[in-house]
């Protein structure tokens, strides 16, 4: 997009960006520089709010994951399997196997085509100086063929297992309406096992990519499995020792309200920024990697703490061949036999659910009442969790971007805000005040 | 019609959740063939670039919900000579048109703590409500391949091929059992348009309508239906309003039965 800058003699010099460009949804960066000091930083979200938690009130509790979807169209599984879980625990239904590990599956889709969307179709023309990706197919056609063949996959499963790509129809309260037949599962196995070697080449390919400096004390944070790297469930956990169960979430962070963005502004509840998302995660779950994934990581030089989100694309790389390795290994033990649900009897209730959308982790809370209708929804989606993390991060940066001819300066900063991959239709709409501070 | 690789292409943005442009993306057989076909002029979401109209095809998401959104689609609609509204939030408000019901003071306070902060209308109404709209594409998502075949026909100058019937013809073509007969599941179908392949009954579950109203369609004789099967009138109200409940005669019949349960219990 066009930036506007002053005369560079001026002693204030601004950056502006009124439409950020390759993101979902509608934002804009403003930043303001007074002689060496950096005076205003906004990442201004002007995404008109849609008060999903003021019109889920009195749906019924079997609406929720249909409606919660609509909240984005990129990543419609991790609304449905938050809700999905808050609902479940408000009624107190647990889902185990054979359907947890099938939610996994899902789930391992909406990674795959989101990252893969991300990392070539969004942020690598940044790395390799395109404005699109339509410029970029002109010269690396092969590269991204690759990519659309493994988002494709990755978009295969979930409308395999969804019923489509865009805000899937299968997913209910207890697991899923129906499940596919055998035959069918087989033939994704077989396209993700052909598209697999490309997910390897996409690490490797990432991984040589050229990065900014930029090395952040992160709070990380994500949730933590005993064994598994994460998805639906466990503790959350974060890099600064925080170890609390999902009912636990709004107990340690907050949202507050500014009045330059429609998303709320999470925080920690000491008013510390925090990190959500792939870098986060794969800090926090390294050994939770199988080994071949690690050894992979120590070939490409890959090592943690990482503490550059540029460098998120790769672990967008590393966490979707994770994610192809996953649904290969679950598609190959499937059975299509298997009852598709449990059978769900609402009661009142309170209920949490924390998932790792492809963006970080997205929690909801609902208080649902005795005839399954609910009373009052609370939802964190990722982005508005990382919203003060992405303006600290351009505070941090902006001192070497600015040494930079201005055009250059503004690109950088929309790439560092693209590290995020900020999904800004998600982050609006919300959210109640837990702890209210003013501005 | 215009030369090959030349007609200017301009996705837009308004109220919604990015889930319809997304399905550009997801062509990822026709991605690269449609970049060629068409010059993708104007697209936020895929492109940093911005090539300055008028463009030929403008393709719109969203619905109308805040006082620069009324403002900017007037200015959208000078700058496309064909518009095309695509999903249900362009075609019919979306889900977000649940607020047409309710009051949205109420709303921003329930959401914001500064609900003084948040500039949004009392309603979020379809992009023809505001301008003359050349077609529509409905579906909560569009399905996509209705999509290429919308572009498809104004690159070759003729009529879009979008069927109205409702899913029931669909449903009957997959050769599906019918979950209302067989299993007493309330379903919508009857009064829904087609487009998705009568996705819903063909993974056992009910239609909820993210097409919106067939050619014809007649909600009334479906809720008696509704009702003689035991069906609540609140319940009927919550399925008619939708993701499409703000068309007609979706929206008609939902105030109905909220009166009559209102009336009557």
């Amino acid at each position: 997009m066009k930036a506007t800058t002053s005369a560079t003699a001026s002693p204030t010099r601004v950056i502006e960006v009124k439409n950020l460009a390759r993101v979902e949804g509608e934002g804009a960066l403003y930043v303001r520089v007074a002689g060496d000091e950096i005076a205003e930083v906004r990442l201004d979200i002007f995404e008109p709010p849609r008060f999903f938690e003021a019109l889920l009130r009195g749906r019924s509790y079997n609406e929720v994951p249909d409606i919660t979807a609509r909240i984005c169209g990129i990543c419609p599984v991790a609304y449905q399997m938050s809700s999905c879980h808050a609902v479940e625990q408000a009624f107190g239904v647990t889902v185990g196997e054979p359907l947890r590990t099938l939610r996994r599956l899902l789930y391992c889709g909406e990674w795959i085509e989101s990252h893969v969307l991300h990392m070539f179709l969004l942020h690598a023309p940044d790395f390799l100086g395109y404005e699109s990706v339509v410029g970029m197919a002109a010269d690396h056609r092969d590269l991204v063929t690759g990519a659309l063949a493994l988002k494709k996959a990755g978009n295969r499963i979930v409308s395999l297992f969804g019923g489509r790509e865009v805000h899937p129809i299968n997913v209910r309260v207890g697991g899923f309406y129906a499940l596919p037949r055998k035959e069918r599962a087989d033939e994704l196995l077989e396209e993700l096992r052909r598209n697999r070697p490309f997910a390897e080449q996409a690490v490797r390919f990432v991984a040589g990519l050229k990065f900014p400096e930029l090395d952040r004390s992160y709070e990380f944070v994500a949730l933590r499995q005993p064994t598994e790297y994460p998805f639906n469930e466990g503790r959350i956990v974060s890099s600064n020792g925080l170890d609390i169960p999902i009912a636990a979430f709004l107990n340690s962070f907050h949202e507050e309200h500014v009045a330059h963005s429609n998303a709320l502004h999470g925080r920690t509840k000491d008013g510390r920024p925090y990190l959500v998302g792939p870098l986060a995660r794969l800090n926090l779950n390294f050994d939770r990697l199988p080994e071949s994934l690690r050894s992979l990581c120590r070939e490409i030089g890959f090592t943690v703490p990482c503490r550059n989100n540029f460098k998120s694309i790769i672990a967008r790389g590393i966490e979707t061949l994770y994610a192809v390795d996953h649904a290969i290994e679950i598609l190959e033990q499937y059975d299509d036999s298997v009852a598709p649900h449990l059978d769900i009897v609402p009661r009142a209730g309170i209920g949490h659910g924390c998932t790792e959308a492809p963006r970080g982790i997205l929690y909801h809370r609902y208080d649902v009442g005795d005839e399954g209708l609910v009373r009052r929804a609370t939802i964190c989606p990722p982005t508005a969790q990382n919203q003060p993390q992405i303006e600290d991060d351009l505070r941090a940066f902006l001192p070497q971007a600015l040494a930079l001819p201005e055009e250059e300066a503004t690109l950088r900063c929309e790439q560092l805000i693209r590290n995020y991959d900020p999904c800004i239709s998600c982050a609006t709409h919300f959210l109640r005040l837990h702890v209210e501070r003013t501005t | 019609m215009p030369v090959d690789g030349q007609a200017k292409l301009a996705v837009y943005k308004f109220s919604s959740c990015d889930g319809c442009q997304l399905s550009i993306l997801d062509l990822e057989d026709e991605l690269l063939a449609l970049a060629e076909r068409v010059k993708i002029a104007y697209f936020l979401e895929a492109r940093r670039h911005v090539d300055p109209g008028p463009y030929d095809v403008g393709l719109v998401e969203g619905s109308i919900s805040t006082p620069e959104e009324a403002e900017r689609i007037i200015d959208v609609r000078r700058e496309c000579k064909f518009l095309v509204t695509i999903g249900a939030c362009a075609t019919s408000g979306g889900i977000q048109a649940l607020r047409n019901w309710a009051d949205v003071e109420e709303y921003k306070r329930t959401v914001y703590a500064h609900p003084d902060y948040i500039r949004s209308l009392d309603t979020a109404t379809p992009v023809a409500a505001h301008v003359l709209v050349d077609f529509e594409l409905r579906g909560c998502p569009v399905n996509k391949y209705q999509l290429l075949e919308v572009l498809g026909a104004y690159l070759t100058g003729r009529r879009p091929q979008i069927p109205t019937y409702s899913v029931c013809m669909e449903c009957k073509r997959s050769g599906n059992v019918c979950v209302m007969v067989a299993h007493g599941t309330p379903c919508l179908g009857p009064i829904t348009q087609a487009g998705c392949g009568a996705l819903c009954p063909s993974y056992h579950r009910g239609c909820y309508a993210c097409f919106g109203p067939s050619d014809s369609a007649g909600p009334r004789s479906l809720c008696r239906f509704f009702m003689e099967r035991g069906l609540a009138r609140p319940d009927i109200v919550r399925m008619l309003r939708g993701f499409n409940g703000y068309l007609e005669p979706f929206k008609q019949t939902s105030d109905e039965y909220e009166s009559d349960h209102i009336r009557y219990g």
